[in-house]
């Protein structure tokens, strides 16, 4: 018996860990996946009801619209943090006096909440005492910048704020990948004539694949779950204009008692993150073996 | 003759080194105005939580407060002493206390035996194990919330901060095995072995050997819990509401609780006292926190 336990003990160490990831996890994915095909309004029924949800789902406004909010905004997103965050990167990269403060600065947000951040951009981008009265006051007097409360353009603002809290985040892994390249391969291009462009044009970038890559996939990944900034920003609105998937099913779920429809884009949302995470995760581990 | 080839390369030299002296300045000018653009909303927090309402009405964002005016700090930490609809933070600061630093403890404890055991004892098939926590990092909660809203409710501990701790302790499971098997893999397992033949137990070689050395990982893994928990509104504002709301939550519906002005003092007063916390522990130990980033994105 004792013997058993000595051999078998980094199994029984392991155990919590697997056994709480394999219920909390997969097995209540699995339940969120059978109840999406069921008929469950308030309370989760067991009868299989087939794709009706997911048939409900697409046909329904409210979604769609969701879904082309997050287009836009993954989009937008992606190419402001990653061009901003090269190009502070590169610049920090440069010996630059004051590094170490100016990385701080650039890299706080991400160590704040979406609801704290969210909070004060509210404050910032209204229209009655933020941003559009600083401007008048100083002497422009029709500028207008209602973006908060303006149907078309609420979601702009929600990129605004989300790129202001994640650009850092984007610095830090391209600043992190620069500072991994040898130094003498940038030497060598120096001497062979080429000038500080065309060595991060030509070489360095294209070395920092694997960067693009992980920023990729964690910027889309965020905005996926993105949740906590519109309840701060907007809460969806103005109406509906910037409802996005991660709002809709927790409405869904919790303020209109459809749970069957809620489970149905709950899933949605999975195999989004699954399409973009599954190739990740197995292009890590490839690289890692060949190592 | 030669003399004049000399000048004038004596003057592109001068000329080069004009460019270069513009392209730093414009190097720092850019990166200057970046930092504007990201101090720009801490800097409006800060002096707005300082003004009174008054101040507000007829200055900008940018007009510097009149004095240094904490009211509005007072009555968001405290409240303005009338019983009923009197919100304040004090409560769900304690609540988010009570709840991060047991989940911390627990993740942090469970990531660590996990990381040692799918590094230095290692079985077969344990590269799957990993794999199968490490997708847990990803999975958008969405699709977790509702059998955990039910789950919480058997288990009689839904609007409660145990009921928290276990959800945070749960899903921080797959960062903090992450961050601690990388750790471990870089340390070499020769030192394992040898301790294993002089009759070292699994405990007594955690203890004695990887311990010791764990102090940056340690340090790492409580960053970033600690940082995740704190900041957490989902899971916040779907398994609890009322009295046992965390923090985050508790802000949110102060912001958003329509009385009849809208006090922005307050609002941005309630908005650092929640942030404080998290800011304080990436200006002390950014270092980590950034490792702690990076090293959850990088490395699979």
């Amino acid at each position: 018996m004792f013997k058993w336990l000595e051999k078998n003990l980094p199994k029984i160490v392991m155990a919590p860990a697997v056994g709480l990831i394999g219920w909390f996890v997969y097995g209540f994915v699995l339940w969120t996946l059978y109840i999406s095909f069921t008929n469950s309004k308030i309370l989760p029924k067991y009868e299989l009801w087939g794709v009706g949800q997911y048939v409900k789902l697409w046909g329904s406004r409210k979604w769609l619209i969701a879904v082309d909010n997050l287009l836009i905004f993954t989009a937008l997103f992606l190419i402001f943090c990653v061009v901003i965050g090269i190009i502070l990167a590169i610049f920090l990269d440069q010996k630059i006096r004051a590094e170490g403060v100016l990385r701080t600065i650039y890299l706080y947000p991400m160590a704040l909440s979406f609801i704290v951040t969210g909070t004060a951009w509210k404050w910032i981008l209204n229209p009655t005492l933020g941003i559009q009265k600083m401007f008048i006051d100083w002497g422009f007097e029709n500028f207008t910048f209602d973006w908060l409360v303006n149907r078309e353009m609420a979601i702009y603002t929600i990129v605004i704020a989300g790129v202001w809290q994640s650009a850092g985040f984007v610095m830090a892994l391209f600043l992190a990948g620069l500072r991994s390249v040898e130094d003498e391969i940038v030497k060598a291009a120096k001497i062979d004539g080429a000038n500080l462009f065309t060595v991060y044009w030509k070489i360095l970038l294209p070395m920092m694949r694997p960067v693009f890559f992980t920023s990729f996939v964690i910027l889309v990944h965020i905005s996926i779950k993105s949740y906590d900034l519109i309840v701060a920003l907007t809460q969806g609105g103005p109406g509906i204009s910037t409802t996005m998937p991660a709002l809709y099913m927790t409405q869904t779920a919790f303020h209109k008692s459809q749970v069957g429809l809620s489970a149905a884009s709950a899933m949605m949302m999975f195999m989004a993150v699954a399409a973009v995470i599954i190739p990740y995760l197995y292009s890590e581990l490839r690289r890692e073996n060949a190592r | 003759m030669q003399d004049k080839t000399h000048s004038s390369y004596k003057q592109l030299e001068q000329k080069s080194k004009y460019t270069n002296m513009f392209l730093r300045w414009f190097l720092y000018f850019v990166l200057v105005i970046f930092a504007l653009y990201f101090i720009f909303p801490l800097y409006v927090m800060v002096v707005t939580s300082l003004k009174t309402m008054e101040e507000i009405r007829q200055g900008t964002l940018l007009t510097w407060p009149s004095g240094l005016n904490f009211d509005s700090w007072l009555v968001a930490w405290g409240g303005r002493g009338y019983g009923a609809g009197d919100t304040f933070l004090k409560p769900y600061f304690w609540n988010s206390i009570k709840m991060v630093v047991p989940a911390v403890f627990f993740s942090t404890f469970i990531g660590a035996m996990a990381g040692y055991v799918l590094t230095k004892w290692r079985f077969k098939g344990d590269k799957w194990v990993f794999l199968f926590l490490l997708f847990g990092c990803f999975i958008p909660y969405q699709a977790i919330l509702l059998p955990m809203a039910r789950t919480l409710g058997v288990l009689g501990i839904s609007n409660s901060v145990i009921g928290l701790v276990l959800v945070h302790t749960v899903y921080g499971i797959p960062f903090t095995t992450l961050f601690f098997r990388n750790f471990y893999v870089s340390i070499p397992s020769e030192l394992v072995k040898a301790a294993r033949i002089d009759g070292a137990g699994f405990f007594k070689i955690f203890f004695k050997i990887l311990l010791p050395v764990s102090t940056p990982i340690i340090v790492v893994t409580i960053i970033w819990q600690f940082t995740q928990i704190w900041n957490d509104f989902l899971f916040g504002s779907t398994f609890s509401f009322g009295e046992a709301a965390p923090i985050q939550v508790a802000l949110n519906n102060m912001v958003l609780s329509s009385t009849s002005v809208k006090e922005y003092n307050v609002d941005m007063a309630s908005a650092i006292i929640a942030g404080i916390p998290t800011l304080i522990v990436y200006v002390l130990a950014g270092k980590y926190f950034i490792r702690g980033l990076t090293s959850g994105a990088v490395k699979g």
